[in-house]
Formats: C-alpha cells, structure tokens, sequence
C-alpha cells in the first residue's frame, strides 16, 4: 500500500485536489459543515501524499511518473525511438520541496479561511477555486513538461484572478483582478511562444529532452528572454511589479498567502528554466548578472515603496516584492558562477541554498503576517493604518504572531528569516561586496517599516470605537499557529534544514545531467 | 426584450437541431474534427438563440443556473473519475486501459479506409463525453449571467 502511493504519489498530488475541487459544489449542498469537512479531508490528504513523496524523493532521489502509460515509469516507450511522447511529472529534490511548501501553506491558509471567510457568500465557488489553485502551484512544480507548465499556469491564474475578484468591495477588487488576469495571460502567451520555439526547433516539449540537446542559438536566447520576462513578472519582480500591490491588497488575506505561494511557483519557473533547461550551455555571467539586478531591483524598489504606503496589506505586498528580491539576488549568484566548480563550491552552492531557503521562509512567514493582517480587518473592518491603534490589549495572540512575522521578514534571530539572509550576505559578499551591502541596508529598511507598522496597529491606548474587539476566532489562530511554529523551528535548527532540505534541493537544481538521466535514462 | 414572432419561432425550430448537431460532435469527438469542448460550445450557441430571440425572463425558467452548476461540476467529476479508473486497476493515472479491451469503447480499428468505427478509442469518447457536459453547462452559466443584464426595452 505504502509503495503504491509513493509510487502514485505525484498523479495523487493532482488529482486529490481536483476531485476535491470538482465534487465540493455537490457534497456543500448538504451543509457548509460537511463542505468544510470535506475540503479539510482533502487538503489534509495532499498534505500527507506531498510530505510522503518529499520523505522518498529526498531518501531515494528524483522519481518520475508518466501519465497515461502501462507503468507509471516507462518514461520512453519502446517504439518511440528514444522520444518520451507522453506527459512527465519530474520530481526531484527541488520539486519536492516546493510541493511541500505549497501543500503546508495552503493547508494552514485552508484552516484559517474556514473561520475567516465563513461569513461571505458565495462559498461553494470559493473552495473549489481554492483547490484548484492547490492542484495549478503542485502541477507547475512537478512538471517535467513545459507544455503541461503552461496549462498549469493558466490553471492558477484563472483560479487566482476568480479568487482576488472574490470579494467585489466596490468594484475595486474586480479591477485588481482584472489586472491580474489581464498580465498573466499576457505572460502566458508570451511562455507559449517561447514553447512554441522550443517545439519548432527541437521536436520535444520534455524538459529532459530539450535540455539533453539545448543548442543555445539565436532562438534559444529569444526563448529564454521571454520566458524569463514572463516569469519574473509573475513573481513581481521589479520592474514588472505593478499588478502586485493592486492583488495581494484587494484579495482576502487567506488567498492572498496563497498567491504568495504561487508566486514561488513561477520563481520555481524561472530557476527550473535557466538551470535545468539551459544550464551551463547559457552565457552564466551574463544571465547570472540580469537576474541579480532583477533581484537588487526589487529589493531596493519594493521597501522603498513600502515605507510610504497607508494600507498594511498594500505595504506587505511592497514588502513581498522586495522579499522576492533576495531570492533572485541568491540564486543569481549561484547561476553566475555555475560551470566554474571552485567558485561554486565556495560560495555558489551557499548562495542558491540561502535563495532557496529563503523561497520556504518567505512562504510561511510572509503568509503569516497576511494572515495577521487579514483577522485585524476580520475584527475591524480596516486596513487602514491610520485609523488602527492599541489593538495589542485585544488581539494578544496575533499581536505575538505579527512580531514573529515581523521580526522574521527583518532577519532577526532567532527567526528563519535571519538564517537564509545570513547564507545570502555572506556568500554574495564573496561574490561582491556591494551587492551584500545593498541586502543589508534593505533588511534595515524592512525593519523600520515593520517597526512602524507595529506600533501604528498594536500600541497606544485603546481607540474609541473598538472596545469591543475581540481575539481572533481559534481556527484562524491555528491556522496561524501552524505558520508562526515552522517559522520559529526553521530559526532555530538552520543547519538540519539546510542539511536536510535545501541543500539536496539545491544541488538537485544545479545538476542538469541528473535530471536527464532520470527521465531520459543512462545518458 | 422579445424578438418578432418570426425570429422566435425560427429559434424554437433551430433549438433541438443545435443541440443534436453539438451532441454528434462530442460523440464522434474520437473520430472527426471536434471533440467535447468543440460540442458543448454548439450546444451552448443553442441556448443563446433561444435566449436572445425569447427574453431572459422566458428562458429562465426553463434553461436553470444550478442545473447548469451542477452538470460542469458533473462533466469535472466525470473526466477526473475516468482518469482515476486506471489507478485503481494498477496502470498510471489517465492511462487509456478501455482501449481495445473487447468492452465498451474497446473494439479496435480496422485497417484501413472505413465509415468510422464509433465503438473504438476507449476512455477517450467518455472523456469527450464528459469535456462535453463540463463545456454545455459551464458555457451556458455564462451566457445566461452575460444576458441576464439585457435591459427591457420600453413599450414592446
């Protein structure tokens, strides 16, 4: 039993969020109770077959799973003349992790919006949606098939933009959504026509097989322009940011953790493209380079437009961006030296580490203060900055989980912010000084803003008109508590996750010619 | 608004040929051009005749959101569950295992040139099956949620 779900495990991965998703606007007819059941069986169930799949992938190392064929390994039929023709999940280390982040999140998201939402209507969309977004962030990261990427991008951004429209308020969440919806689509096509290069030019939509015979041409470069363009904007990297702030703050708290999350998913694009697609066969310095001033771009840009801002979740949002920074500057360095083994062994391998790291760590704690934000306004009603005030005599509980969230984003000790943000000056430090310097002066910047933020919702006395706000309702802390633990335990133990977990999926990143041989065989 | 008797008369006739003609294409979707979305959406065309040419009003009760509501979530249910099939009988998810198995949809093609043999192709006809209901009941939500906004004119 236990090898049939491994071995099904990535298949399960789709499908138990897609059959949850399709029979909860049926089984939410009997009652919303049974309908929470329902989604909190199933998210339960994705949760339990990703930590499954990651505990194998990470034992034993990359599994495969061909749709459709008689075995769920035969990845090139006999008869095909060495092509793999159907579709392939590709899980390696690297994918395993984010399938983890993604099903962790979404599974404490899920807690909290059961309590958070319950009040709106229009619920029996609104799972479905939920799942289907789950079933888009644990497609586009197991694919081994940039083809199947893209029907899992559109998957996301449809269930997304249906998502951030979901509470209309006026109008104004229907244009944040249109926004959205308007650029993925533009990013999507964009990735379509680079795939659409790759299949002209090399007979193949397999990762594996086109990585295999990656010639770099002309084409190849027009391919990677635009599919790094189009990537980077969905994880609103500067300077393709605008649709961020306009989604994150129009969207309920609980989805926009999620988008957080999603955002990771196109951030895991972009890395699976120029490393295991291209890999050493691209100019590393020079592509190496555009993705670190991509990086330093949003991290000096977003906190700068996030000191100013008057709504907390626009301002998260800004934060979110310039977060999204450290990760590219990480992995940037990483791709700059690749090829050049001394180097990468002495700071090449530490930087990717700290990008990846990062990736988990700003999942969960940056999902934690939207999540913070979002049962300020469950209690009253704003998001508004000015009209908060001495809250912190109310809502104690997530008064503490804004701190850890806070001071997490901040990279202060003991928090996991801190322990990716270390493994990232120090090794962008030896790549060049100036870059570390600029994280650091970002990293003080987030914590005044944050310190601000702090003291403008949670000190002072108690405003007039919100005497009667109460805790956040218990579901929503768990959901919270479930987020602010693993931020706490990954501060605490850096070196057995990084040793456990992000150092395979690094090196599982970096390492092209694994992948190929998984898929491909001997090779 | 209502169209001239002429018009809704014609939509009324028109109606059942739409729906038989969407309901062929799904059904030979394994052998001709077409195919379950290519269907439901013909299909989906013949509730919008009839709902232009009547009012919004008059269709409403006939053609209902949550029937549609529930037949996409149907169709969904119905494509991912043939996916699952093979799962449970031991071959990869989506893997086509009514193909050529002597069963429903299992004969195999003869060769060469033939009138098309419908009772072939396996899993695939249910999936067109299923892509078919999903696209009818999904397709008409919107139309019916796109014309519902159809302003009454004055005096007809």
């Amino acid at each position: 039993m236990n090898g049939f779900l491994v071995t099904h495990a990535p298949a399960l991965l789709i499908m138990l969020p897609l059959i949850g998703a399709f029979a909860a606007p049926f089984i939410g007819k009997v009652s919303p109770k049974v309908r929470s059941a329902w989604v909190i069986l199933i998210m339960t169930l994705t949760t339990l077959t990703a930590l499954l799949l990651a505990s194998d992938v990470f034992m034993y190392g990359t599994r495969i799973y061909v749709f459709g064929a008689a075995a769920p390994d035969l990845a090139v039929p006999l008869d095909s003349g060495g092509i793999p023709i159907r579709i392939i999940f590709t899980v390696d280390a690297m994918s395993a992790l984010m399938q983890v982040i993604g099903a962790v999140c979404g599974f404490a998201v899920l807690l909290y919006s059961l309590s958070a939402d319950r009040i709106h209507s229009g619920l029996e969309s609104f799972y479905t949606l939920f799942l289907l977004m789950i079933a888009g962030i644990m497609g586009m990261v197991s694919t081994g098939d940039l083809f199947n990427f893209f029907v899992f991008l559109e998957i996301l951004s449809i269930a997304s933009a249906g998502l951030i429209a979901y509470r209309i308020d006026g109008g104004l969440a229907v244009e944040a959504a249109l926004k959205y919806f308007v650029l993925s689509t533009i990013g999507a096509m964009v990735i379509l026509i680079a795939i659409g290069i790759y299949y002209g030019e090399y007979n193949a939509l397999n990762i594996a097989l086109i990585a295999s015979r990656m010639q770099f041409t002309l084409l190849d470069q027009i391919a990677l322009v635009l599919i790094i363009t189009a990537l980077a904007m969905k994880c609103g990297s500067v300077p393709m940011h605008f649709w961020t702030p306009d989604a994150y703050s129009m969207a309920p708290s609980s989805v926009t953790a999620m988008l957080v999350v999603a955002s990771q998913a196109s951030l895991y694009g972009l890395f699976r493209v120029v490393f295991t697609l291209y890999n050493v066969t691209l100019n590393a310095m020079t592509v190496g380079w555009i993705i670190i001033i991509l990086g330093v771009l949003s991290m000096v840009v977003g906190v700068t437009m996030a000191i100013p801002q008057k709504n907390v979740k626009r301002l998260m949002a800004y934060h979110a961006i310039s977060q999204t920074g450290y990760m590219l500057l990480g992995v940037g360095v990483g791709l700059a030296v690749l090829g050049n083994q001394p180097l990468m062994d002495s700071f090449g391998y530490i930087a990717m580490e700290g990008g990846i790291f990062h990736i988990i760590n700003h999942a969960m704690y940056k999902g934690l203060l939207f999540l913070t934000a979002g049962a300020i306004f469950f209690r009253i009603g704003t998001y508004n900055l000015n009209k908060m005030g001495g809250l912190g005599h109310s809502m104690k509980y997530t008064m503490i989980f804004f701190i850890i969230g806070a001071l997490a984003i901040a990279g202060i000790p003991p928090f996991n912010g801190f322990a990716s943000k270390l493994m990232i000056y120090e090794s962008v430090f030896a790549f060049n000084p100036v870059l570390a310097i600029i994280a650091m002066v970002v990293s003080i910047l987030t914590l005044a803003s944050f310190v601000k933020v702090f003291h403008s919702i949670f000190m002072g006395p108690k405003l007039p008109g919100y005497e009667t706000v109460q805790e956040a309702p218990v579901p929503m802390l768990i959901g919270m508590g479930v987020l602010a633990t693993i931020v706490i335990a990954f501060g605490l133990f850096p070196q057995a996750v990084v040793d456990g977990l992000i150092a395979p999926a690094a090196h599982a990143l970096a390492d092209q010619s694994g992948y190929i041989a998984a898929v491909l065989g001997g090779a | 608004m209502r169209m001239s008797k002429l018009v809704r008369t014609g939509a009324d006739l028109l109606y059942p040929f739409a729906l038989i003609f969407g309901l062929y294409i799904v059904m030979h979707g394994h052998l001709t051009p077409g195919g379950g979305f290519q269907g439901g959406a013909v299909v989906a065309t013949g509730a919008a005749i009839v709902i232009v040419a009547w009012a919004y009003e008059d269709v409403a009760g006939m053609i209902r959101k949550v029937t549609m509501k529930a037949q996409e979530s149907a169709g969904l249910l119905l494509f991912i569950g043939s996916a699952a099939l093979a799962l449970g009988l031991g071959y990869a998810f989506f893997a086509n295992v009514l193909a050529n198995s002597g069963s429903l949809f299992g004969l195999s093609v003869p060769f060469g040139p033939n009138p098309g043999e419908l009772n072939t192709a396996g899993l695939i006809p249910i999936m067109n099956f299923a892509v078919g209901i999903e696209v009818w009941g999904g397709l008409t939500i919107i139309l019916l949620y796109l014309l519902s906004g159809l302003k009454k004119e004055e005096g007809t």
